[in-house]
């Protein structure tokens, strides 16, 4: 068999709303995927579901979807795979069925289910503790204000849906490179311990779950990106053997240097990196250049998956609100120190957690990095932390006198008083897969 | 006093967060400048580089294949990305931080800086 093509054009909930139409047509894909969920997305669905049954999923998908339908018409073979499906993957394949019944499209359509642990928490509690991987808390500390709980679930229920004839599959939350493995991994009959294999298309799927990032997106070199309005968005063809190319469809192409950049992001031990899938040794790559678009990456050792599921868990954690300002003129600085002292007596009470830092002087390495001179103006942000949810409106009230009652040179303040936002705070943990049951369903 | 370079002269890199903590991949352009941050940016140095910032602890990891250093700053993001009140939740800039860090000029540094075409 040929190689399978693998396209990832949408990295985050709120990347590029065009990207997925111009790889769809420019890349000629066996599969496209897109990618919504970041590590805290799954306990603002949450409580969408809360309120409305029907809701908690990523609506923006199926905007994409309408978009998608005349690319599906044309390319009547294109398979779509997405985590969209976020809190209620059933409902949101129930919506994507219906846009594809209105444009005419006969598509079988996957739910990829089993991720939400959170209607069964506590009696796994009983026999799983989650607790905290970075603290080693335990999950009773915090268990009445969790408000969502989700395994990653791995490729092979997203093989078993391609197996059933699906073309569309929707899931809830499983590992990003996941999306990549479970489309390889049903084409070429791959079995569950090839772990060179698996390796490989966890590499690709790493490499491309960002989307732009491995196109020229961040890359250090920015000034040899000659066009940023159209950057690239990565496709990656994967060859029986676990090898595989990442092409980039446009702009400045894939690279040695764009490629390790992306290989690198977000990993922790670069040996060790976890998947349900597989345990990917990253170091086991060698890099080759085909052509200015093209990298070709093979040679990947695996080793074999470990025996739990990373659960990702969301609980309540207070409030906050953050509040900017414009301080310009001479000693920018020195007055929006001021600004800030005053800011904090006049609000006269003291919150859990406070910082005011300047934009403009050094505030994304605080201590480290310090602006050279007198910037001609910086940016005040203050941003508070509280559990009574008074207090951060007390704040957010506060903020704006400012504009008359502080030092000379402010402005920026249009957009009205700060908003009150409630924080979800992250509690990661392992579970057995054991305790775990993907669910695969087809939509009639 | 020894006249400086910065980092970024002879490498490249990115980071990002997994929760509250924050990684930082170092890219040498070429192998005698992997030799270089192999034997010269260790993870103490790092950590104290980054002390402001008080990270509760530093892991260098190596990935000769990629002439890269991946460093793993623990605890570093003041609450990562839900929690945290500064504007770089993520740690997105910290690569960049990092690179902007003053060196020594190495000996052969004309060996280490960027060969083109990548």
């Amino acid at each position: 068999m040929s190689t399978l093509r693998i396209g990832n054009a949408c990295g985050f909930w709120g990347d590029s709303i065009d990207a997925p139409i111009r790889l769809a047509e420019r890349g000629r894909l066996d599969y496209l995927t897109l990618e919504y969920l970041a590590e805290l997305t799954m306990s603002i669905l949450a409580l969408q579901k809360q309120r409305d049954p029907e809701a908690g999923y990523a609506g923006d998908f199926l905007d994409m979807l309408e978009r998608l339908t005349s690319i599906l018409t044309k390319q009547p073979d294109l398979k779509i795979i997405t985590n969209a499906g976020g809190m209620n993957p059933l409902s949101c394949a129930r919506k994507a069925k219906a846009i594809l019944d209105k444009a005419g499209l006969i598509k079988k359509i996957a739910v990829v289910s089993g991720d939400d642990l959170l209607p069964q928490l506590d009696t796994l509690l009983k026999l799983h503790p989650l607790t905290n991987l970075d603290t080693g808390a335990d999950l009773a500390s915090i268990r009445q204000r969790v408000v969502s709980a989700n395994a990653y679930l791995g490729a092979q229920p997203i093989a078993k849906a391609l197996a059933s004839g699906a073309s569309i599959v929707i899931t809830g939350r499983v590992a990003d490179a996941s999306l990549t493995v479970g489309p390889a991994a049903y084409a070429f009959g791959w079995d569950w311990s090839d772990w060179d294999r698996l390796c490989g298309a966890s590499v690709a799927g790493h490499l491309i779950e960002c989307g732009a990032q491995v196109c020229g997106g961040l890359w250090c070199n920015w000034r040899d990106v000659q066009d940023y309005s159209d950057i690239g968005y990565p496709y990656t063809d994967i060859a029986p053997d676990g090898s595989f190319t990442i092409t980039s469809d446009a702009g400045p192409g894939v690279n040695r240097e764009t490629l390790i950049e992306q290989l690198l992001y977000e990993v922790g031990d670069p040996a060790r990196y976890l998947t349900p899938d597989v345990v990917a040794d990253f170091t086991s790559v060698s890099l080759e250049h085909v052509n200015t678009r093209t990298m070709r990456v093979q040679s990947a050792k695996g080793k074999p998956a470990t025996d739990t599921y990373k659960v990702s868990i969301a609980y309540r954690d207070g409030y906050s609100a953050s509040g900017t300002l414009v301080i310009a003129g001479p000693d920018a600085v020195a007055k929006a120190k001021r600004a800030g002292a005053a800011l904090l007596q006049r609000i006269g009470c003291t919150f859990d957690r406070s910082n005011i830092e300047y934009l403009g002087a050094g505030a994304c390495a605080p201590g480290i990095v310090t602006a050279p001179g007198n910037p001609p103006e910086v940016v005040m942000r203050v941003a508070m932390h509280d559990q009574q949810k008074a207090k951060i409106e007390r704040f957010a009230k506060e903020f704006a006198p400012l504009v008359t009652s502080g030092p000379p040179g402010v402005t920026g303040y249009t957009t009205g008083r700060p908003a009150v936002r409630e924080v979800f705070a992250y509690w990661p943990a392992l579970i057995a897969k054991s305790a775990v049951q993907s669910c695969v369903e087809m939509l009639s | 006093m020894n006249e400086k370079i910065m980092l970024s002269t002879i490498a490249h890199g990115r980071s990002g967060d997994k929760g509250n903590h924050a990684n930082i991949a170092v890219i040498a352009y070429t192998p005698t400048g992997y030799a270089w941050l192999r034997a010269n940016l260790s993870a103490d140095l790092v950590a104290s580089y980054f002390a402001p910032m008080q990270p509760s602890r530093v892991e260098r990891f190596e990935a000769a294949n990629v002439l890269a250093l991946n460093f793993m700053l623990y605890d570093i993001l003041a609450g990562g990305a839900s929690r945290s009140l500064r504007i770089d939740t993520q740690g997105k800039t910290l690569a960049l931080t990092l690179l902007a860090m003053p060196i020594d000029i190495p000996n052969g540094l004309e060996r280490m800086t960027r060969q083109l075409p990548v």
